[in-house]
């Protein structure tokens, strides 16, 4: 009954104890109680602007002259497009530009250049762009699509990527071995469909399983799902005089938007400036290119117009990308007292017709790809095979929480086998000290505790007292745990930079290109900003709007790396303020820069802090009492570089993927009603090895946010297709997203402390963590409650119902 | 074309629109009052919700005939003379932003029942939110938003 609801319970944080010794922390040894802003629970910088309204989004942009597009997309998932006759829609007036890929010969993508901006020759799924329109209002626009007449002659298509793994297959492209990609690091195999073959190979598999005591097989499978950011795509591109271009776009990726653009079109960078606003959620589905290079071929089309390109919500499902499916079968073989000698997994990525960013999730969900246990025989063949389907993008998690659905499942299916408990199992085999991941990388302290993350998860929901037994006879509860892990997928170049300048008043400006869509890094920059440079929190900001022309260079934003990568440049930004402040201050203090102290926004001779000058009177130069002046304007810069990652072996998939892990855990308890197949969560417990928590207000909000998609992806989201390809679902309507009224009835978060080595402050990334697992959590507790297997995402209320019937009426 | 005439947050408007026009295009496209956000335009996701003489809608099935003399209210009216309402200042404090772009309809849905139901239960507020779609918070986070807001108003009345 909902008026039986408790009230959500948080917790917040409980820290354990270790986590309060930072000496791994760059050389430092700075207490917590010492910090007045890292750690502390600041709002974010942002809020005012957002519940104002003020915030202005790329949707809310108009540009002066602007025009808008619309699009006409394919109804087939296969078929040659034999003639477009665009006359009729050429003669409604306020109609600029008609594109169709005709004369767009232009490659696009990110680690595979696959994609093109407008069909060609052929659409390769139902819903691809086929043809563009600009004009004088989006109502003209897509007017003048009903009028143009595109004839297809259907071909064959290939929807089940297993099929099209087949010889003989039906080949989505056929030009495969023509694309250009990332050499050394994905292996697409022309004349297949596929588009990347990952290897993992560790130990000695095909012995090792023989030898085991015990075994199992088992297969699952993942949807396809959608991001479902609130701002749908969108991008303005004016093509200026001069071979120029200036953009702006809801993007996660300011600086790899303009360097694709400037591959794909031949610009030097300088002439691409890209803006990008506030952006309205993005998850991963913003990373890499979008429909940037839409709207500038249609700008240019339009003579330099300005042209507006956003998506509607059905081309947000049916015509951009999405998550990828995914279809694992994993082998797993242990002694009889429980230890895994031998792991094997096939994983079978539905790339959809195009795998530009797909290949790198088919890599790093590869390495993962066991689970984070420790596993002296390892054998991973990961996939991502093209079909004629809407296509796959990062999302939250980048692969991580479809293989683990498969892992943590059947890491409780061996535990059932052994008649060991799932925890005591997983316990048995996680990763320790001294152990190696399936990489060769070995497993240290400052990766942080698993086993700590599962025994506080577990303790949360009271794991070892099985579930009462409700009053209504038809209702049942059961209990469930899954494990998580996540490295940034990122290449090992990845660099980011940042910018402090001190404004007069002594107060700093930092100027960064990561992009905070919502995680809440912007504050967590300036907390650290304020901590390093001993300024008030109120005198340190960032820039909200990224600027291709201002703000230094960061890769993207993705992987959960920002906090760690950003708040390393941070710091070192503020120490190279710090040194031109103490240079200048000693100067005027008739001292050495070393005998000068900065605090309180004021920099003085050590031990006598009454000769204290304050930053306002340093921060564009120092002026003697005679009118005399030193220094100037000071403005810090500082880097960060990812360092010591190698590319994966070809072969064995050996090597260092990954700057820092993060683990973690969840522990839920259902309640399933048997006569209708809807579940309750009852309580869902989170833990997570954050290193250092560096704003327990926004860590939580990105956790509670995490696991609430997370149960979207559990319960009811998944992409339907019929026969033909045709996606049959592009609406909230039939594409249900967790609402106010499917929380969980208690949920609680814990964060561990154990500090990350070279992290700021000890902190590692957390933010697509929290989504991780929390269908493999559910589908454990579900077996707890029914004894049933469900190995097929969502584990929708229908599916619950079925398969309990289909359990009640074997046993009859 | 249609010539009508209502209220946007107090100020007095009479503008010209086609038959055709929605609210949500009116307000967005017209008057620049762009903080009303569209996330489905097709009356689904609640992230353009607006009061209409009081009462939530989501702006973009309502068309803009249908509101000639009638008085609404956008995100933009919630603040007062570049001050926060208690409800905004409320999703601030209770760290119920992430991106941003549900808020201002999540503002007003809220707003929406606060007027009718200063004291709402936890059921009255998810039920009063249970069309504004966020992807970002979990919705935790707005439910205590709304809550404190009830919360600090009954402390400030007694």
């Amino acid at each position: 009954m909902p008026s039986q609801r408790p009230k959500a319970v948080r917790r917040g944080l409980r820290v354990n104890a270790e986590g309060f010794a930072l000496e791994a922390n760059r050389g430092r040894s700075c207490e917590v109680s010492d910090l007045k802003y890292v750690g502390k629970g600041v709002s974010r910088s942002d809020g005012v602007d957002k519940v104002s309204g003020v915030a202005r989004y790329t949707h809310d942009l108009i540009v002066p002259g602007m025009l808008h597009a619309a699009v006409v997309t394919s109804p087939h998932a296969s078929a040659r497009i034999v003639r477009i006759k665009t006359d009729a829609a050429a003669a409604v007036p306020g109609v600029r530009a008609i594109l169709t890929g005709d004369g767009l010969c232009y490659r696009l993508g990110l680690y595979m250049q696959d994609k093109c901006i407008l069909a060609r020759e052929v659409v390769r799924y139902q819903g691809e762009a086929v043809v563009a329109v600009a004009a004088d209002t989006v109502d003209v626009a897509r007017a003048a699509c009903r009028l143009i007449d595109v004839e297809y002659e259907t071909i064959d298509a290939t929807l089940d990527p297993r099929d099209a793994m087949q010889s003989g297959a039906h080949l989505v492209h056929p030009d495969l071995g023509l694309y250009e990609h990332m050499q050394g690091v994905f292996f697409p195999k022309p004349g297949t469909n596929i588009a990347h073959h990952q290897k993992i190979r560790k130990g000695a598999f095909d012995a090792a399983f023989r030898a085991a005591d015990v075994a199992l097989t088992a297969s699952f499978y993942n949807p396809p799902v959608q991001h479902v950011p609130l701002e749908t795509h969108a991008a303005i591109a004016q093509v200026l005089p001069g071979d120029r271009v200036e953009i702006w776009t809801s993007s996660q990726s300011p600086y790899t938007v303009r360097h694709l653009m400037s591959a794909a079109f031949g610009l030097p960078h300088a002439n691409i400036r890209v803006h990008v606003p506030y952006v309205g959620g993005g998850f991963g589905g913003k990373a890499g290119l979008g429909l940037e290079p839409l709207a500038y071929v249609l700008s240019r089309a339009a003579g330099g117009r300005p042209v507006k390109v956003v998506a509607t919500r059905e081309e947000e499902f049916n015509t951009l990308a999405s998550r990828q499916g995914l279809h694992s079968t994993i082998e797993i073989g242990c002694t009889s007292g429980g230890k895994i000698e031998a792991l094997k997994s096939t994983y079978i990525w539905d790339a959809g017709a195009y795998a530009d960013y797909g290949v790198n999730i088919g890599r790093a969900a590869a390495y993962s790809g066991a689970g984070p246990y420790e596993i002296a025989n390892c054998w991973i063949d990961s996939f991502v095979v093209y079909t004629n389907k809407v296509f796959g993008t990062a999302y939250r998690g980048f692969g991580h929480l479809e293989v683990l659905w498969g892992v943590e499942r059947a890491m409780d299916m061996v535990a059932r086998k052994l008649e060991m408990d799932p925890a005591a199992f997983r316990r048995l085999n996680l990763l320790k000290e001294g152990d190696t991941t399936i990489t060769g990388e070995p497993f240290t302290s400052g990766h942080g505790s698993p086993i700590g993350c599962l025994d506080a998860a577990a303790q949360a929901i009271d794991w070892e007292t099985p579930s009462e037994k409700p009053a209504e006879p038809h209702k049942i509860r059961g209990k469930g745990i899954a494990m998580l892990h996540k490295a940034p997928a990122m290449p090992t170049y990845t660099s980011c930079a940042v910018v402090i300048k001190l404004d007069e008043d002594g107060a700093a400006d930092i100027l960064v290109s990561g992009v905070d869509y919502g995680q809440g890094t912007y504050t967590v920059l300036r907390q650290i900003a304020a901590e390093e440079l001993k300024i008030p929190i109120e005198h340190a900001h960032v820039t909200w709007e990224c600027d291709t022309a201002f703000s230094p260079y960061d890769w993207q934003t993705v992987a959960s790396r920002f906090a760690y990568m950003g708040g390393n440049a941070v710091i070192e930004a503020a120490a190279d303020c710090l040194r031109q402040i103490r240079e200048v201050a000693a100067q005027a203090l008739e001292a050495s820069p070393e005998e000068i102290v900065c605090e309180d926004a004021a920099a003085f001779v050590r031990g006598k802090p009454e000769t204290g000058i304050p930053y306002r009177e340093l921060a564009l130069g120092y002026t003697f009492p005679n009118g005399n002046s030193i220094g100037g304007p000071v403005i810090g810069h500082g880097r960060f570089i990812a360092t010591g990652l190698t590319h994966l072996d070809q072969e064995t998939g050996q090597g260092l993927p990954a700057q820092y892990w993060t683990y973690g855990a969840h522990a839920v308890e259902v309640e399933v009603d048997t006569e209708t197949g809807e579940i309750e969560i009852l309580k869902i417990a989170t833990a997570i090895d954050a290193g250092k928590v560096l704003n327990p207000k926004l860590v939580v909000g990105q956790v509670v946010g995490g696991v609430i998609q997370g149960l979207g992806s559990a319960l009811w989201e998944g992409f339907r297709f019929d026969e033909n390809g045709r996606f049959l679902n592009p609406s909230f309507v039939d594409y249900k997203i967790p609402t106010a009224k499917d929380l969980p009835l208690e949920m609680e978060q814990i964060f561990l402390e154990n500090p990350q080595p070279g992290g700021p402050y000890g902190a590692r990334g957390v933010a697509e963590h929290p989504m991780i697992s929390v269908p493999s959590a559910i589908g454990n507790a579900l077996f707890d409650a029914l004894g049933i297997e469900f190995t097929t995402l969502p584990l929708s209320y229908e599916t619950i119902l079925l398969k309990t019937l289909e359990a009640h009426a074997e046993k009859e | 074309m249609h010539t009508i005439s209502f209220r946007v947050n107090g100020e007095l408007q009479t503008v010209s629109v086609p038959a055709t026009a929605t609210v949500l295009e009116l307000l967005r496209e017209r008057l620049h009052l762009t903080g009303t956000k569209e996330g489905c335009g097709i009356g689904e996701c609640g992230a353009c919700t607006i009061l209409l003489d009081g009462a939530p809608v989501t702006a973009c099935l309502v068309l803009a005939v249908e509101i000639d003399g009638a008085s609404i209210e956008t995100i933009e009216g919630e603040t007062e003379d570049g001050q926060l309402s208690g409800l905004q200042q409320a999703f601030i404090d209770a760290g119920a932003i992430q991106c941003g772009f549900c808020t201002p309809g999540m503002i007003m849905s809220a707003r929406g029942l606060l007027r009718k139901n200063p004291d709402p239960s936890d059921e009255e507020i998810r039920e009063a939110i249970a069309g504004n779609l966020c992807r970002c918070t979990g919705y935790e986070s707005i439910l205590s938003a709304v809550r404190l807001a009830s919360e600090r108003r009954k402390g400030d009345s007694s």
